[in-house]
């Protein structure tokens, strides 16, 4: 795992600055959640971060190599779970490697040890639409991680779930990550997702967003469901709801 | 909850839901024989009109006493059909053949045009008006221009049928594969997928449904395109055993070609259904 280094990011498209200057660290092993307003520009900063798209000045740096515009040091989940109908749960989770030119054989191999720990096991030949939710974004995030990639960019990755699944999910992937020390950068507007999951989270201003602030959040380690309901959690979640809802009334 | 506890509470959460799913086989095979139920639901409604028709006709012709050469009854188009079945199956067989050539030309040229325009945007710009100008074609007025050009062998026959053929199946694959989620596009690309490879891992087997619906348009153009071609000029087939027999006053055979020709387009039609599930047995929206 390596560490991530975004330093002064800027990309406007015609007539529409997006980002203006956008910095931040992640070391490695950290879990580093951005938040920020609606249509400040989330996306558009992962989509540079992930090399699908050129930032117009500043760069990407991971280990300390130049990084930017490339697709290599980075694993991307999406908001939706994109397992494709066509494909087993097994071929879904394959994707990256097979794309990566790894032989089939092998990468079933590796993305099957994987599956108990996604709470997948035996699930590897049915199809997507026999999977809940949960599952279905547990197969997404298990395609992400096997390509053993430097970084893992998680795009919303609970967004689409209902609450209580979400919830579940959260504390899983709290449990899971630790056991893998990923270095991960996520990007969501659920504050209390942030609090839960991170090491530090990042606030973006609105359009063209620049970062605003950034908290550390202290809470020890393991986090459950009994972690959000702390003081200290309030606490932070409070700072990050001010820092959020700064210029908006 | 210690973190101990938390990973080992995670098979067990599964397990749970695997349980739940796990029924999932046998619920299946508990549908199999409401899905019975169902093919006979589609199936009787059509049936009982057809029947009913059937009915009234013979019931009209034989009370109004109508001449043949006008108007069979449907018994006598039966009868007479089977009498002169060897004629009749010896002129199905050269349009089933004309049928399958042309229509499998017309899925070549419609596979290969909507992949040509998904990978080149200026083909797509310069090909779509074009595609829509050749459905605009006269096909009644080109035909006999075909035979004139290509004469009375299989060729004239072959681009009528593409010609009618073509267009749903190239529209159906160019809207398919551009309606790929950017999404998954984006996945693609940030696994260093080529546009190929996005192409062939996303692009063509997310189009493959439409394509089948494409596919079921184009064939029940595909027997009456043939019939036609025929009609303006053939040695053999339904569509000049029809014209024969009409100059003859032959309606019962006329009519008895039309049924052929009628079993031939729904048989190809269902034939489609089955490729569909052996092709694409992931969709289940079929």
């Amino acid at each position: 795992m390596s560490d991530l280094r975004v330093e002064g990011l800027t990309k406007a498209y015609p007539g529409l600055p997006v980002l203006d200057g956008v910095s931040f660290d992640v070391d490695t092993g950290e879990f580093v959640s951005v938040i920020g307003p609606s249509g400040c520009g989330k996306s558009t900063l992962f989509d540079v971060v992930a090399g699908m798209e050129r930032p117009d000045s500043g760069r990407v740096l991971v280990d300390g190599k130049d990084a930017t515009g490339r697709v290599d040091p980075f694993a991307y989940m999406p908001q939706q779970d994109l397992l494709f109908p066509w494909r087993t749960v097994l071929a879904n989770t394959t994707l990256g490697l097979e794309v990566a030119g790894m032989p089939r054989s092998e990468a079933r191999e590796r993305a099957r040890a994987l599956f108990p720990t996604f709470g997948l096991a035996g699930f590897e030949d049915a199809r997507p639409a026999q999977l809940s939710g949960g599952m279905r974004q547990r197969a997404a995030l298990l395609r992400t991680v096997v390509q053993d990639r430097p970084v893992l960019l998680l795009d919303e990755p609970f967004g689409a779930l209902d609450s209580l699944t979400r919830t579940g999910m959260q504390t899983w992937l709290a449990d899971v990550r630790a056991g893998f020390g990923w270095t991960v950068v996520m990007v969501t507007h659920d504050i209390r997702e942030a609090v839960l999951l991170s090491d530090r989270v990042v606030v973006l201003g609105p359009r063209p967003t620049t970062v605003r602030h950034e908290v550390v959040v202290d809470l020890p380690r393991p986090r459950d469901l009994a972690t959000t309901t702390s003081v200290r959690f309030s606490e932070i979640a409070a700072e990050l709801l001010g820092m959020l809802t700064l210029n908006a009334v | 909850m210690s973190r101990a506890d938390g990973l080992a509470q995670i098979p067990a959460r599964a397990h749970g839901r695997a349980d739940s799913r796990a029924r999932r086989p046998r619920l299946a095979r508990t549908e199999t024989p409401t899905r019975g139920v169902g093919v006979v639901r589609r199936v009787a409604p059509p049936l009982v009109l057809v029947v009913l028709l059937l009915v009234v006709w013979q019931v009209a012709v034989v009370a109004f006493d109508v001449r043949p050469q006008v108007l069979p009854s449907p018994l006598r188009v039966v009868e007479q059909g089977w009498a002169y079945r060897e004629q009749l199956w010896a002129n199905t067989l050269p349009t089933l053949q004309v049928t399958l050539v042309g229509f499998a030309v017309s899925l070549l040229v419609g596979w290969v045009l909507a992949v040509a325009v998904d990978f080149s945007p200026w083909l797509r710009r310069a090909l779509t008006p074009l595609l829509v100008v050749s459905q605009t074609l006269p096909i009644i007025a080109i035909a006999p221009l075909l035979i004139i050009w290509f004469g009375f062998g299989l060729l004239p026959k072959v681009v009528v049928i593409a010609l009618v053929t073509f267009f749903p199946i190239a529209v159906g694959l160019i809207e398919g594969f551009a309606a790929t989620d950017r999404q998954a596009t984006n996945l693609l690309r940030s696994m260093g997928a080529s546009r190929w490879e996005q192409f062939r891992l996303v692009r063509l087997p997310g189009a493959l449904p439409r394509f089948f619906t494409a596919l079921r348009i184009g064939i029940t153009y595909a027997v009456t395109g043939a019939i036609f071609a025929e009609y303006v000029g053939a040695t053999a087939g339904l569509g000049i055993f029809m014209n024969l027999q009409k100059n003859s006053f032959r309606t019962d055979l006329v009519l008895a070609a039309v049924v052929v020709t009628a079993v031939l387009s729904v048989a190809l039609f269902a034939l489609t259904y089955l490729v569909e599930r052996l092709v694409i047995p992931w969709n289940r929206d079929v």
